[in-house]
């Protein structure tokens, strides 16, 4: 386990308990390519679910770009997460099609339902609520991918619904 | 006999995969049967769609078919040849289909865009093979001039002038960059291009590769598109098996290769030099123009930009002749577009029509008119870029110049339908809300003018509105567009300035009279319980999560305006209508 890049125990890797290996292959295989920072960051992400800070500070001193200009890409693109999310990522579509449609209703039962709001995770570390632009599904308004599936045609009770089948499916896992 | 699935991501969501499994588990072992996956042929609202071609050739087209639909199409139509009524589309629906003029769309639900053999038996590649036969390869350029075809992102700048410039441009070095970040919340064609045919865009883009002399294209995706990602990806490498991508393509001295690049989220980066940033690497802001990337492009080397919809079209172009492309559409905009109908209308999904004919069409005969059989307001078009064009000007042609006389503009393609329940100043709180976040923050004017017209919008809607807010806005609206580098700032404004002059009426009637007409704006509502018509059932009682509603069982009851928040839970579960917005 990769625990501090700095040698010196100061950067934000030392005592996080993050296994940062993946990280420095990530950037071994595309980082030397000039203008993929992105990518780096993408496959990083991929990975912990989002970008934590020792990542970054690795990222940083294997390819020399400066810390300052990795936070400001990454919090330029909305892709792009600086906290962790829970198991099931909500994408809950926001797009034209889905506000027209009544999204903002959606949004208020997931709301309801799990008791948290836009960008925050449950206290279980189940599940993580996150408007997105548009999942480009507008014929099935309203629509969220939870874990890259789609479920479209949404009505509160639905969505509700499709939460407490996950929900009753971990909890049964749990159980075993 | 074949059968064909629709698998788009749109198919997908409404249960396609289901419907997969059942089939290709009843298929198996099963020699006579060809059982394809096929993008989406864009008759979304009756999907998952399972297209069923007998031994004759003749087609039936099934909609809405689930598991149990699908397990019965087998065992009588697949085993015994008995045709079920029940589950086919209705003609009234195929109409959908045949008022189309599909020349982008030509495959999408025809083959399966996993296998390139199917896109070259439909005549795949030829457009390719046509292009580097030409001895002088400025023929190409002279063929998409003749077709009239302009770029199909939005702005309708002429392909082949983009395509000269970058020719002309000085070094060896160049690139083909294809805009697939679409970033219009309300649209979708570009996916479904990419997922139901990707080989036309790639075909279309190694053409423009030997037009300007480029050996390198890069797809810009966006990261929400997996499905369309994984199918590129598939294609690319086909076409390099096959000699379509690569060195020395089908014997020739022409070598280009094709990657793909996913987008992190931007809308600005539909902005050419955004996105060339964004592909560099670094935060996707705008820089000013000149130079045109086809002089400094990726990497300050020349580079053409075009949208996945343009590069569709050109393949087309280059194996029928840029005549019969111009044969289409009117005199300044020729060809056909592609348009994502959605919103409020019966029959939602991806339509291609030549340009010239009217939004009317494209609403009532293709798709079907609008849900409910409510009365339409307007439909939207372009996207936070573009406007609302109201039901008085339905019989506008669809062509560049006489969308943009409205207020809207063409735009890539998303076309959103409203009706009377849809409140235009909130559609254009929406749309401002969606540019404020999304504006880089280079430019002050976009920066704080959006900002700023968010506020006024929110205040608006929320009964705070003041006299001398329409006018506000207006100014706000012209300075950013005065003020502001690129497009996306520039046409910020736009929905609001084109609510503000077909709607002004709404926007007064939120300001002064502190009403809502479509009764969409919660804050100006007010809920009553008409005591004629109560029961008093207690069932809205019940589900008032404030406890605002009073009264005896089977008396009629009250709503408590001090404490009810209006969140219309008791309009919704009253089995009597006796629950009253005003």
């Amino acid at each position: 386990m990769m625990v501090c890049q700095c040698k010196k125990g100061t950067c934000a890797a030392a005592g996080s308990g993050l296994d940062l290996a993946p990280v420095a292959e990530i950037v071994a295989q595309y980082g030397k390519e000039p203008g993929s920072l992105i990518t780096v960051l993408q496959k990083t992400q991929d990975i912990y679910g989002y970008l934590p800070a020792a990542a970054l500070s690795l990222i940083s001193t294997e390819t020399g770009i400066r810390l300052a200009k990795i936070m400001g890409v990454a919090s330029f693109y909305t892709q792009f997460r600086l906290k962790p999310v829970g198991k099931y990522l909500i994408m809950l579509c926001q797009g034209t099609a889905c506000h027209v449609n009544g999204s903002k209703d959606i949004e208020a039962a997931i709301e309801e339902e799990l008791q948290i709001h836009d960008g925050e995770t449950t206290a279980d570390n189940l599940f993580t609520l996150n408007n997105v632009a548009c999942l480009g599904c507008c014929s099935l308004a309203p629509v969220m991918m939870i874990n890259g599936e789609t479920y479209g045609r949404l009505t509160g009770a639905k969505a509700k619904e499709i939460l407490r089948e996950l929900r009753k499916k971990e909890e049964a896992e749990g159980v075993e | 006999m074949e059968i064909r699935v629709g698998m788009g991501s749109c198919g997908m969501a409404a249960g396609a995969k289901k419907t997969w499994d059942t089939l290709s588990e009843l298929c198996q072992g099963k020699a006579n049967i060809s059982l394809l996956q096929v993008g989406c042929n864009g008759m979304c609202f009756a999907e998952p769609l399972v297209e069923v071609i007998d031994g004759d050739g003749k087609s039936y087209l099934y909609g809405r078919v689930d598991e149990k639909a699908a397990a019965e199409i087998f065992a009588q139509h697949i085993t015994d040849g008995i045709v079920l009524e029940k589950y086919l589309v209705s003609e009234e629906e195929l109409a959908f289909l045949t008022k189309q003029t599909r020349i982008a769309l030509r495959n999408c639900g025809i083959i399966d865009p996993e296998n390139i053999e199917h896109y070259v038996a439909r005549g795949g590649y030829a457009g390719l093979k046509k292009a580097l036969s030409f001895a002088d390869k400025s023929e190409i350029i002279e063929m998409v001039k003749t077709a009239g075809l302009r770029g199909r992102g939005g702005a309708g700048f002429p392909t082949w002038f983009k395509w000269q410039a970058a020719k002309n441009s000085r070094g060896d070095e160049k690139y083909i960059v294809c805009n697939a970040d679409e970033g219009d919340p309300g649209a979708f064609m570009d996916r479904s291009l990419l997922e139901g045919d990707p080989h036309t865009v790639i075909e279309g883009m190694i053409i423009a590769g030997v037009a300007i002399g480029a050996r390198e294209g890069i797809f810009y995706v966006r990261a929400e598109y997996p499905v369309a990602i994984k199918r590129l990806e598939i294609a690319i490498r086909q076409a390099e098996e096959a000699g379509f991508l690569g060195e020395h393509i089908l014997g020739t001295d022409f070598s280009f290769s094709l990657r793909i690049k996913a987008g992190a989220g931007a809308f600005v980066c539909g902005e050419e030099t955004a996105l060339l940033a964004s592909l560099e690497g670094e935060r996707g802001m705008p820089r000013l123009k000149p130079p045109f990337p086809a002089e400094r492009g990726y990497w300050q080397k020349p580079s053409n930009i075009n949208n996945v919809e343009t590069y569709a079209n050109v393949p087309w172009i280059l194996a029928n002749g840029g005549e019969a492309y111009a044969a289409m559409g009117t005199e300044k905009s020729k060809g056909t577009k592609v348009f994502a109908l959605a919103g409020k209308i019966k029959r939602g999904g991806l339509v291609e029509v030549p340009m010239g004919i009217t939004l009317r069409q494209v609403v009532f005969d293709i798709g079907g008119g609008i849900q409910g059989d409510k009365a339409i307001k307007g439909v939207q078009m372009g996207g936070p870029s573009g406007g609302c064009i109201p039901e008085s000007l339905l019989d506008t042609p669809i062509d560049y110049d006489s969308i943009m006389k409205t207020g809207a503009i063409m735009g890539s393609g998303g076309m959103i339908v409203m009706d009377e329940t849809t409140c235009m100043v909130n559609m254009a709180q929406f749309f401002m809300d969606f540019t404020q976040k999304e504006s880089c923050g280079k430019c002050t004017h976009c920066r704080i003018g959006t900002t700023r017209m968010l506020e006024i919008l929110e205040r608006i809607v929320t009964g705070d509105g003041k006299e001398g807010d329409i006018e506000l806005l207006e100014e706000l609206a012209s300075a950013i567009k005065d003020g502001a580098l690129c497009g996306l700032g520039n046409s910020a404004p736009n929905p609001v300035l084109s609510t503000i002059r077909y709607f002004r009426e709404e926007y007064e009637a939120h300001i002064q009279a502190k009403t809502c007409p479509a009764k969409q704006c919660k804050d100006l509502l007010t809920y009553e319980i008409k005591q004629d018509k109560c029961t008093g059932c207690t069932l809205c009682a019940l589900k008032c999560p404030v406890n605002a509603i009073s009264g005896e069982k089977k008396q009629p009851h009250m709503i408590n305006q001090d404490v009810c928040t209006k969140c219309g839970n008791c309009y919704t579960v009253c089995r009597f209508g006796a629950v009253e917005v005003k």
